[in-house]
């Protein structure tokens, strides 16, 4: 653990506006005919919702997703009141009714939004911690803190690590800076600039991605110290070179948005580049086998484990598994199996392709699955000597921080990336030319709408809000490291337990009735 | 064995000289709509700002071409493709240079279904009757934590353990069939090895979902031709109303199950003469029918029809008791327990009816369908799971149809997708598909879970975690006992 008055250097938050010409928000602000363009709502205006120029004297579209709503109307710039010639309404957007589901709602998404744009927590009154889904993390809360345990510290003097090898084998003690790293993604399922630009985050985070079962494009190789080498069923791209190159070998038995099936890549998505990356037939579907033929038993997967360990002394091995209800017992024999990381994924996280029966009906999600393994591996008397990373349905930092209370030491995220770099979630990435919004398509045109730049500061700036939320909790529990909060179910309490006095304390669960 | 027709009975279970077994085969064919899908959102276009020819126009550059045929709709004053093909990527809203779009839920869509049957089971019916694939998506599970009814259970699955090591393509080696017919609880055999006692016939079914006619809708003969069509086709039956019954259907009475009396049965027997399942209603005196009727036709297949209601599990022990081969089990349409004001849901009540069997030793005598509110693939799984021997699906045949449940037909008035009018090959077509796609999902689920067998997943409740359970175990340790008794 790092000292007390070490000061870490974070990696630099910078303003990354969106790709487009309209970023959605949560109100709208509309300019009528009234106008006369005297600029005073841009003069007072804080947030710079409507932008001018000193060049140019016509009124502007309002930047409405900066715009803090209703709760403005306290202010004495709410330029909806101030306008000389009222030409200014404002709304709740409408659209917001189109926008996300239960497991991810519009305020969430555009949460996310904000914090890729700016690196800050949102300043538009949007609930970006909690979702609509009426169980799991939506109804866990963390307990009200004790004033006299506050801590005043810096962000810059919070640990926010993890330590990824606590075997103690002689093999590097890797630490990640957050209690993230980056969920596999293939290249084949996602845009390369797409891919490279979480790799080159990874790098400023001092995080980790995953290759995903697709391959190991060379443009990973200038950060290959933070790309994680999956080796799943259909074996794309494993070779001696790309277990050399990783830091962390990552074992992906099974997913949690499709447990018990192989990948799937449908036909439309392997286009020229992502046939040869695989060693395939352009256009045609890629359904990975299930499971690893080679794997009968625990005492077979040891002989994986082994091997990749013989072919790089210094890597660590993750291995990553569904959540059946014997997902206790498998994390026991990953660990004996001589695993360094287990990673469970639980029924509701992301993907690229998945049948809807399974994301919806397989396997547990993952709230239950991360009290399960924590207890059963604290009982075996291994819990200090293995790395237990949860993933699957994390949203938010909170959901992150409430993870690690529940017993992870850290969390795998996908979804929350693609966010950042704009992703609706309209679910349409499987197919035909996958991702309209140039997240996850391979496709000449749509593959290439993004920059790595641009994707690399989104995410950056994500996890830097992030790691404010958790520094702030852990400065309320007076803890100096998120280590400290690791199992720390006493700190949370879930609405459904409580009575009804006892319930009111709390924020309660959003219940919207949703169209989805 | 007695098979149903379309189940490949006829031809050889063996091909290239003995060494290749026949596999069961759904031929599935892609049966377009007749009329466009309701789609989930509609697109609001402010005309009035359009910025004339900014030649950066939103609507040329949509990936999905939706707006491409928009003229040729305006000119036909038909409505606009748009309003159906949306896929949701919001590119034409942030795009356009003057902001011009918007978008809403389509109104159309709020009004398809109702509570239980929602828009959403409705839309994926449709694509599913529609191209016969399975529902496929990206990004993660979208719905709530968890839910009533089915939606309080998962289904576990295996890291290492498969029904076959072939991966996706051993998946045909998963067997989806279930018997419907009763067995002997014991073989007896002579001194010279021979069978000793007399085996009754086997009558199999190649799904655990059969069809069953539903109890409001358009029923003409066309939809009912394109169901009796599609089970034939399958090699499963339909229960059909007798009074629906003429000579059309005759070709097809192999696959079909009339639901009579113990008055009228005889009657209707000799009428179709190869009908080889019936369904008797459940009345006094029914025990010494089945009697009667096994001494006359050893050889018919014959099933119960019981309410589920609050006597039904009691019954079933006296039913199955009475040699009867099957019990089929009839929740209201949304699988909810008859009779009764606080009404159980299917899940419960299968479970009550098939652990009293269980209790009475007397569960491998008798077969159990359940039906009512079967209304996706994985509502098959876990009925089964829960202890049905399969179930039987009504509404969703209406809705492969195009049926929008808008239940106009229940006051007398018009079908919007005039279901009368079904060309009946057409129809049977988009049933075909539906159950090809369900089938496929219960492969994929059955896969997971490592079961290669439809039969040995009755019951199986090891093979599933509720919701309940899952609570207790895991929260409970932290957060102390539960005080919201329901799911959400």
């Amino acid at each position: 653990m790092k000292t007390k008055r070490e000061k870490r250097q974070l990696p630099e938050v910078k303003k990354t506006p969106s790709r487009f010409r309209h970023p959605i928000g949560k109100y709208t602000i509309k300019r009528n005919a009234r106008c006369t363009s005297c600029g005073l709502c841009a003069e007072i205006c804080p947030y710079g919702v409507h932008p001018r120029y000193d060049n140019f004297v016509k009124p502007l579209r309002p930047q409405e997703h900066k715009c803090i709503g209703f709760q403005c109307r306290s202010n004495d710039f709410f330029c909806v009141e101030r306008c000389p010639e009222q030409a200014l309404t404002m709304r709740l957007n409408p659209i917001l009714d189109t926008l996300g589901d239960y497991r991810w709602p519009a305020e969430m998404l555009i949460g996310h939004w904000e914090m890729a744009e700016t690196g800050s927590l949102p300043v538009v009154d949007v609930e970006y911690n909690l979702g609509n889904s009426g169980g799991g993390f939506d109804k866990i809360r963390f307990v009200p803190p004790d004033p006299a345990d506050y801590l005043e510290l810096p962000d810059e003097e919070i640990d926010t690590s993890v330590l990824l090898n606590k075997r103690g084998d002689g093999r590097p003690e890797r630490t990640i800076d957050i209690p993230c790293y980056g969920g596999g993604m293939s290249f084949g399922s996602t845009a390369l600039d797409v891919i490279v630009g979480r790799a080159r985050a990874a790098q400023r985070l001092n995080s980790l991605t995953s290759t995903g079962e697709g391959g190991y494009p060379d443009e990973f190789l200038p950060y290959a110290e933070h790309v994680i080498t999956q080796v799943a069923t259909g074996l794309f791209g494993v070779r001696e070179r790309t277990i050399l190159n990783a830091p962390v070998v990552e074992f992906k038995y099974a997913q949690g948005a499709k447990p018990g099936l192989g990948g799937h890549l449908l036909g439309d998505k392997v286009t020229p580049k992502v046939a040869a990356m695989r060693e395939t037939v352009v256009g045609n579907a890629l359904f990975s086998p299930f499971p690893f033929h080679s794997v009968y038993s625990v005492e077979d997967h040891k002989k994986h484990v082994d091997w990749v360990k013989e072919i790089n002394p210094r890597v660590l091995v993750s291995v990553k598994v569904s959540t059946p209800t014997d997902v206790d017992m498998v994390a026991v024999g990953s660990y004996y199996a001589g695993a360094h990381i287990v990673h469970i994924d639980g029924s509701y996280g992301g993907t690229g392709a998945a049948p809807d029966i399974a994301k919806k009906n397989i396997a547990m999600p993952i709230e239950y699955a991360i009290p399960k393994v924590h207890r059963f591996l604290s009982e075996e008397g291994v819990r200090d000597k293995i790395c237990l990373i949860a993933s699957g349905g994390i949203r938010n930092a909170m959901d992150v921080a409430k993870a690690i209370a529940l017993g992870a030491d850290g969390v795998v995220i996908g979804t929350a990336d693609m966010v950042a770099l704009e992703c609706v979630r309209c679910g349409n990435c499987e197919s035909g030319r996958g991702c309209a919004r140039g997240i996850a398509s391979t496709d000449e045109e749509l593959g290439y709408l993004t920059t790595e730049a641009w994707n690399e500061q989104r995410i950056v700036n994500m996890y830097s809000a992030w790691r404010k939320q958790w520094c702030q909790i852990l400065r309320q529990y007076g803890m100096r490291s998120i280590r400290e909060l690791t199992g720390r179910t006493d700190l949370l309490v879930h609405l459904d337990y409580l009575d009804e006095e006892a319930r009111a304390r709390y924020q309660p669960a959003p219940q919207v009735k949703m169209i989805i | 064995m007695l098979r149903p027709p379309g189940w490949p009975h006829a031809r050889p279970l063996f091909d290239l000289e003995g060494k290749m077994p026949k596999k069961y085969h759904v031929p599935i064919k892609a049966a377009p709509p007749r009329f466009n899908p309701v789609g989930k959102y509609a697109t609001i276009e402010f005309r009035e700002d359009c910025a004339g020819s900014c030649r950066e126009c939103v609507k040329k550059k949509c990936v999905y071409g939706i707006f491409q045929e928009n003229v040729q709709h305006m000119a036909d004053m038909d409505e606009p493709e748009y309003l159906y093909a949306c896929q949701s990527c919001f590119r034409c809203v942030q795009e356009c240079t003057k902001g011009i779009f918007s978008r809403v839920i389509n109104p159309e869509y709020r009004s398809l279904g109702d509570e239980y049957w929602q828009p959403d089971i409705i839309h994926r019916t449709w694509y599913q009757a529609h191209t016969g694939k399975i529902p496929v998506s990206g990004a993660g599970y979208r719905g709530p934590f968890s839910g009533q009814g089915f939606d309080s259970m998962w289904t576990d699955m295996s890291e290492i353990v498969r029904p076959t090591r072939d991966g996706i393509h051993g998946r045909e080696y998963i067997s989806t069939s279930i018997e419907l017919s009763r067995r002997n609880a014991r073989l007896v055999f002579g001194k010279d090895r021979s069978l000793a006692v007399d085996t009754p016939p086997i009558f199999e079914v190649p799904f655990p979902a059969v069809f069953q006619q539903p109890r409001f809708g358009v029923l003409s003969e066309n939809v009912l031709q394109a169901a009796a069509r599609a089970a034939y086709v399958l090699g499963t039956i339909l229960f059909i109303n007798p009074d629906y019954y003429s000579e059309n259907f005759a070709p097809y009475q192999e696959g079909l199950v009339p639901c009579l009396n113990k008055k009228n049965y005889m009657d209707f027997l000799n009428q179709a003469p190869k009908i080889r399942m019936i369904e008797l209603a459940d009345e006094d005196g029914i025990e010494s029918e089945i009697f009667k009727l096994r001494d006359r036709r050893p050889d018919m297949i014959v099933s119960i029809g019981v309410p589920l209601n609050a006597q039904a599990a009691a019954r079933a022990p006296l039913l199955a008791r009475s040699g009867v081969d099957t019990i089929h089990l009839y929740a209201d349409d949304y699988g909810r327990e008859q009779e009764s004001k606080t009404p159980r849901f299917l899940k419960e009540m299968i479970r009550e009816v098939h652990l009293n069997l269980v209790e009475h030793l007397v569960r491998n005598r008798v077969n159990l369908i359940f039906s009512g509110g079967v209304a996706l693939a994985e509502h098959v799984a876990k009925a089964v799971i829960c202890g049905a021997d399969g179930v039987a699906i009504d509404i969703p045949l209406l809705i492969a149809l195009e049926c929008r449940l808008c239940y106009r037909c229940k006051e007398g008035m018009s079908c919007p997708v005039k279901l009368g009018n079904i060309d009946p090959e057409w129809g049977k077509q988009r049933m075909i598909n539906l159950m090809g796609a369900w089938r496929n999902q219960l492969i994929e689920v059955m896969g997971a879970m490592g079961i290669r067998e439809a039969r040995r997943l009755r019951g199986e409740v090891g093979r599933s975690m509720w919701f309940e359970d899952l609570e207790k175990e895991n929260f409970g340790p932290i957060f102390g006992e539960r005080k919201v008794s329901s799911t959400v």
